[in-house]
């Protein structure tokens, strides 16, 4: 839908954005994230022209947009700026109507068409077609503001930090109220903002910005589980991991080089191994280092006598996941197998490592 | 009651001065209209020319009214010609200067968002600056229009007439109800003007902005 192809953005010798590629799709929500100064908010506005970029080309739809006429181009496309910009000498329905008004539609269909808004935005015509700006409150404002973008039905929608200004909790209510919305129209929405939780929030995909280059473009869910740079895993934080237990693989958290112990090796040899190293099972691996067994301390008290080797009494062909397994799945076998170990796995059965009730609660109680 | 026996003895006179009076005031007044929202407007969008041209202004503005008479008599003569060009001068700062601060002082968020739904330069000044701006404005007429009914009773010195010539007449000849004819017409005056003008001022400003 929107491709910026090698594109540049210099006032003088500064440069804003820097050779920038990024493809936009029909129907996704793209969020433009990034440190002040990271050039987010000037590809935003060089899409709709307000900013004209100095090198390389922008499309929409395959056309570039240095051939289309910058008014026209603007009237196809939604806008809604962080302070809101609603005209204060102008009604909520006028406010509404605007762009359909500066291109011509007949004074029905705009009626028509404010009032459909208007309940979109859940602000019933009767109580708010004939009021003002003024009377309204910041987050009843800004839902006019995204009302008002949608008003001649644009395919795209710019959002430069539409929710920036609102108290916390508004902000939430208007960002579940924009998700609700977009599952209705559908449109292609670029949106900026400094806040990550938004980000993951409302993003199909995020592009991490800083010094006018895009570090990654991602789907929330790569990005957190692969931040391909530095700068891209402290900018979103690595607590943030821990807050979405769906988003935690087991390769993220398990004890790597667990202690092991090879088959042959015998029982006593075992126990004194797990006391050297302190722990209370130990996986049984052959040369190979494949996953074969599996000791605990309780198991092997109770039936020291029913042979010497480790072989004999391992517990074998134990439960084990792959790297790749969420936390929910995690703690869903351990319920079902009744068990505090899970080794992990890659596909050839060789042991990558382990992850235990108590590998889970440091986790998990980093959240609570 | 003798203090107002001129007055009352000359009603017709008074009248015909202050019709005079009103119609100086009000072609100096909306000539300073007509040239100085434009140049108010073209300051906003040409920045650097604001200074230098908000300073020529209140440099005329600065200059005694009977000293720019006497200054333009050499050139124009005396009369009403001189008269209106001396007050359309004095009208001028105000209503460049409240065209300005009128417009500059409209929020650049709201003008970005027009810019960015699409609007023209020409939409943008018509639908969004004018109409913010309209109070501003209409305050600077309101000043200029006070202003020039107290420097029109000065112009009747060079011949303009109005309500000043009953004023300088009666100065002259010693009769105090002849000054007074002229003086309470024109203190009245410039009250009631500056009452109408308020009234229109606060017609014009959009419903949404009004408290």
């Amino acid at each position: 839908m929107i491709r910026f192809e090698n594109v540049t953005k210099k006032y003088g010798d500064f440069v804003a954005v820097d050779n920038l590629n990024l493809e936009i799709k029909e129907g996704e929500i793209v969020v433009l994230i990034g440190p002040s100064g990271c050039g987010k908010t000037t590809t935003l506005r060089m899409i709709n022209r307000l900013i004209e970029h100095t090198e390389g080309t922008i499309y929409i739809k395959g056309r570039d947009i240095t051939t289309v006429n910058p008014v026209e181009l603007r009237r196809s496309i939604g806008y809604v700026i962080q302070q809101v910009g609603l005209f204060p000498h102008m009604s909520i329905a006028q406010n509404i109507g605007l762009v359909p008004y500066l291109k011509g539609w007949p004074e029905e269909k705009r009626k028509q068409r404010v009032e459909e808004l208007l309940e979109l935005v859940g602000m019933p015509p009767a109580e708010f077609y004939h009021r003002y700006p003024h009377e309204l409150s910041g987050g009843q404002q800004q839902r006019i503001g995204v009302a008002r973008a949608l008003a001649a039905d644009p395919e795209i929608i710019l959002m430069d930090e539409p929710f920036g200004a609102l108290d916390p909790i508004t902000r939430e209510v208007l960002q579940d109220e924009l998700i609700k919305l977009q599952d209705e129209v559908k449109k292609t929405i670029v949106f900026v903002t400094h806040d990550m939780d938004e980000a993951l929030k409302l993003a199909d995909k995020i592009a991490i910005m800083k010094d006018g280059r895009v570090l990654q473009y991602d789907s929330p869910e790569e990005l957190i589980r692969n931040p391909a740079h530095g700068f891209v895993e402290e900018f979103i934080g690595r607590e943030r991991l821990l807050q979405r237990p769906e988003l935690i693989r087991a390769g993220d958290i398990m004890i790597k080089d667990p202690v092991t112990i090879a088959p042959e090796r015998r029982a006593l040899q075992a126990l004194e191994r797990m006391r050297t190293q302190k722990v209370d099972s130990l996986l049984v691996v052959d040369k190979d280092h494949k996953l074969i067994g599996l000791v605990t301390i309780n198991y092997l008290h109770q039936h020291l006598g029913e042979g010497e080797r480790v072989a004999d009494l391992m517990l074998a062909n134990p439960t084990s996941i792959t790297p790749d397994t969420d936390m929910s799945t995690v703690l869903a076998i351990m319920a079902r197998e009744q068990v505090g170990y899970l080794p992990v796995v890659d596909g050839d059965n060789h042991l990558l490592g382990l992850i235990t009730r108590a590998s889970l609660v440091n986790v998990l109680g980093a959240r609570y | 009651m003798e203090i107002f026996s001129y007055l009352i003895n000359n009603p017709e006179r008074v009248l015909s001065l202050t019709i005079e009076h009103l119609r100086l005031t009000g072609i100096a007044v909306s000539l300073a209209i007509v040239i100085g929202v434009p140049i108010g407007i073209l300051i906003t969008r040409y920045k650097k020319l604001a200074t230098p041209m908000l300073a020529l202004a209140s440099i005329v503005q600065t200059i005694p009214s009977l000293a720019l008479f006497g200054i333009l008599i050499p050139f124009l003569g005396i009369g009403a010609k001189p008269a209106i060009v001396v007050l359309f001068l004095y009208a001028l700062l105000p209503i460049i200067k409240n065209t300005y601060t009128g417009i500059v002082g409209v929020s650049p968020a709201t003008i970005d968002a027009g810019r960015g739904m699409g609007m023209t330069d020409l939409q943008i000044l018509r639908m969004v600056e004018l109409p913010l701006a309209l109070s501003v404005i209409m305050a600077g007429v309101r000043v200029s229009a006070v202003i020039n009914i107290g420097v029109t009773t000065i112009a009747a010195y060079i011949g303009a007439g109005g309500l000043g010539q009953l004023i300088f007449t009666g100065i002259q000849l010693h009769r105090n109800q002849m000054i007074v004819a002229g003086a309470v017409p024109a203190a009245l005056l410039a009250l009631l003007v500056d009452f109408l003008l308020g009234r229109i001022e606060l017609w014009l400003t959009p419903k949404g902005l009004r408290k």
